[in-house]
């Protein structure tokens, strides 16, 4: 077996007492950082990834790999103690996770949470060692024309499918695409769209724009509508263990979760929201236990939660082996890989499967560690959830303004982040959507280089992207993905207007 | 349940038409390119490509802002907090542009951004934002090497 060797071989090489420290340091601030209210996964990796800057390759990826972990779990003892949940995928949680809190079971509701995320990115990361050297066998033959379609089928999936509004996802994808043109041109050496700002020619960093979008927007959308009075935190009361009876009821939920959570993660089907709401369906029809669910039914934080972190896992499939970021944590881990200077896809695997495979055991020691480190420190987040608003946010700004300082000091950088927070502030105000812009500007430039490749081949003809039965199938998803909604809502309305 | 009071979105045209402003910039930008590729088509591609789609979206905002619409924003804005964080960001950016380091600039940006969130004790948050701001640095610049800009505060430490 290929894998297990070369899966052996990582943890040789990340397995040392300076690299447990990192990955035991990154599941710590990441999961402090994730369990803040307002702050998603996605902004965990980008305010933490400055602290990564100055580490030795092989100790930042272990430590980023515990940050990624780190910041999922937190936000899932944010929704159940809080039930503000910081991200899209931890609101099922927050369903029955924050009514168990308030029943007096919080304990068994984060115990099962972490559990089951432990089950799930176990199972999952398995899922990652042995699925990526397949991908990676298929993609080694893809064209560019192949890289094109699969990057229109996530600019589509990411802003189109799955939102509330194709055109608002769509204006916000297409913002990000027009920032990702700014800089010089990599094929031609040609600059665009710099005005002459010599700070502009490198292109636009994607943590600067995340980190506005999200850390400086979320902080002026939520000071301008008076959100100043949020609930407290539930105490853990009671045992914080699972009862026998809560293994039973947890265990086939975690293993269905992890079922459907990988799969749909690894598609650029638009993060993790999806498979944790399916999970919540199936987990409440399959119950024995209706009556309990809108009440606090352990099932239902069990599934979604396994779900949640199976996802992230599923996630890194296509990031690592076809370099194609589904979601905007994704948009911004890629960001980080290319701060080290790895530049995931297949090349990636084989050229440095050293590093790749010290990752993948790296994401089995932070998942480990997070279990061992995040149920006897519980006492810590609720008291890190209790901090008042206003420090809270002031101290997001300030982390904010130092990882833009620290990766770029200029005034032009500080600039664009106040930019892209007004930016963001009026985008949540009028409901449009962030995460298509994020990924829009790392993979805009991708996108851009293959097509024009194809190109080249073709001596200009655009023809070449249909000529090829793969990437004209791909491109035929991209247009089914974009119409598919807008023809679901007219039936539906239809069917309304006949009620 | 419908409001017909707001049939028009006003905000769309808005959108609407910022986008034609950036599309036009784009191409504006795009014709000025003088590096030609040797094969293929030249970096100016993606720019009318991407100037395109913007036209289109622009279009779409425009029929979408006569539409009846549920989805307006109808929460109320508190800009006097708006007002407070321009001020934290200006606090930060100027201390920063103009020299006066790390420290000053997040000390002015916490305090600032607290009082945004309704704090009154401006200079308890004025010293707290101060505390964590030496800490930042000695931590990411100190421990970590990081640069950050450095004011006579800095240099001090």
């Amino acid at each position: 077996m290929d894998v297990l060797l070369n899966l052996f071989a990582g943890f040789a090489s990340a397995l040392t007492v300076s690299n447990l420290i990192f990955a035991a340091v990154g599941v710590f601030i990441g999961t402090a950082v994730g369990v803040l209210p307002g702050i998603g996964p996605a902004l965990t990796v980008a305010l933490l990834l400055p602290v990564t800057f100055k580490l030795d390759p092989g100790g930042s990826l272990i430590m980023f790999a515990g940050i990624y972990y780190g910041g999922m779990y937190g936000g899932s003892t944010t929704a159940i103690l809080l039930n503000t949940p910081g991200e899209a995928a931890s609101v099922v949680t927050a369903l029955e996770g924050n009514k168990m809190a308030r029943a007096g079971r919080g304990g068994p509701a984060l115990a099962t949470a972490a559990i089951g995320s432990f089950v799930a990115a176990l199972v999952a990361t398995f899922g990652l060692a042995f699925l990526s050297p397949i991908v990676v066998q298929i993609a080694v033959r893809f064209g560019p024309w192949d890289y094109f379609g699969l990057m229109l089928i996530a600019f589509v999936t990411v802003s189109a499918t799955f939102g509330s509004s194709p055109l608002r996802g769509l204006t916000s994808l297409a913002f990000g695409l027009w920032l990702g043109l700014v800089g010089i041109d990599q094929l031609t050496g040609q600059a665009r769209l710099t005005f002459g700002v010599p700070q502009l020619l490198d292109g636009i960093e994607v943590t600067t724009l995340a980190v506005g979008l999200f850390a400086i927007g979320e902080a002026l959308h939520v000071a301008g509508r008076h959100l100043r009075n949020p609930e407290k935190p539930i105490p853990v009361k009671g045992s914080p263990w699972m009862t026998k009876e809560d293994w039973r009821r947890s265990f086939f939920p975690w293993l269905r979760g992890t079922l459907i959570g990988f799969p749909i993660g690894g598609l650029p089907a638009g993060g993790a929201e999806v498979p944790t709401f399916l999970s919540y369906n199936l987990e409440r029809r399959l119950s024995k236990h209706q009556d309990e669910f809108g009440k606090g039914a352990i099932e239902g934080v069990a599934g979604p939660e396994a779900a949640n972190n199976a996802s992230a896992a599923g996630t890194l499939v296509p990031l690592l082996t076809l370099g194609l970021p589904t979601s905007a944590t994704a948009a911004v881990m890629l960001a980080g890989f290319q701060q080290y200077n790895i530049q995931p896809g297949p090349l990636l695997f084989v050229q440095h499967a050293d590093l790749v495979w010290a990752l993948i055991a790296s994401l089995f020691i932070a998942n480990v560690m997070l279990l061992v480190l995040n149920l006897p420190l519980v006492g810590l987040w609720v008291r890190l959830l209790a901090i008042p608003l206003p420090w809270l946010y002031g101290g997001i700004m300030l982390f904010a303004a130092m990882g833009t300082v620290a990766a770029n000091p200029s005034v032009v950088e500080l600039l664009m982040l106040v930019g892209f927070g007004t930016l963001g502030f009026l985008m949540r105000k009028f409901d449009y959507p962030i995460a298509p812009a994020i990924v829009g500007l790392i993979l805009g430039p991708m996108a851009d280089s293959q097509l024009r490749r194809a190109l080249q081949m073709s001596q200009g003809d655009p023809m070449i992207l249909l000529q090829h039965p793969s990437s004209a199938v791909m491109i035929g998803l991209a247009t089914l993905a974009l119409v598919a909604p807008l023809i679901f809502k007219g039936l539906s309305k239809m069917q309304s207007d006949e009620d | 349940m419908e409001t017909p009071s707001r049939s028009f979105n006003g905000p769309y045209v808005i959108v609407g038409v910022a986008l034609l402003a950036v599309a036009a910039i784009t191409v504006w930008d795009a014709s000025t390119m003088r590096i030609r590729a040797q094969y293929g088509v030249g970096a100016d591609a993606a720019s009318y490509l991407i100037a395109g789609f913007l036209v289109l979206l622009a279009a779409g905002h425009f029929i979408g802002a006569f539409r009846k619409s549920d989805d307006l924003d109808a929460e109320p804005t508190d800009w006097r907090a708006i007002g407070w964080i321009a001020l934290a960001l200006t606090g930060l950016v100027s201390a920063i542009g103009l020299g006066a380091g790390f420290i000053l600039g997040s000390t002015l940006l916490f305090a600032f951004t607290a009082r945004a969130f309704g704090r009154r004790a401006l200079l308890v948050d004025l010293l707290i934002g101060a505390a964590l701001a030496v800490l930042v640095y000695f931590l990411f610049h100190g421990l970590l090497t990081l640069h950050l800009p450095e004011g006579p505060l800095e240099r001090l430490l």
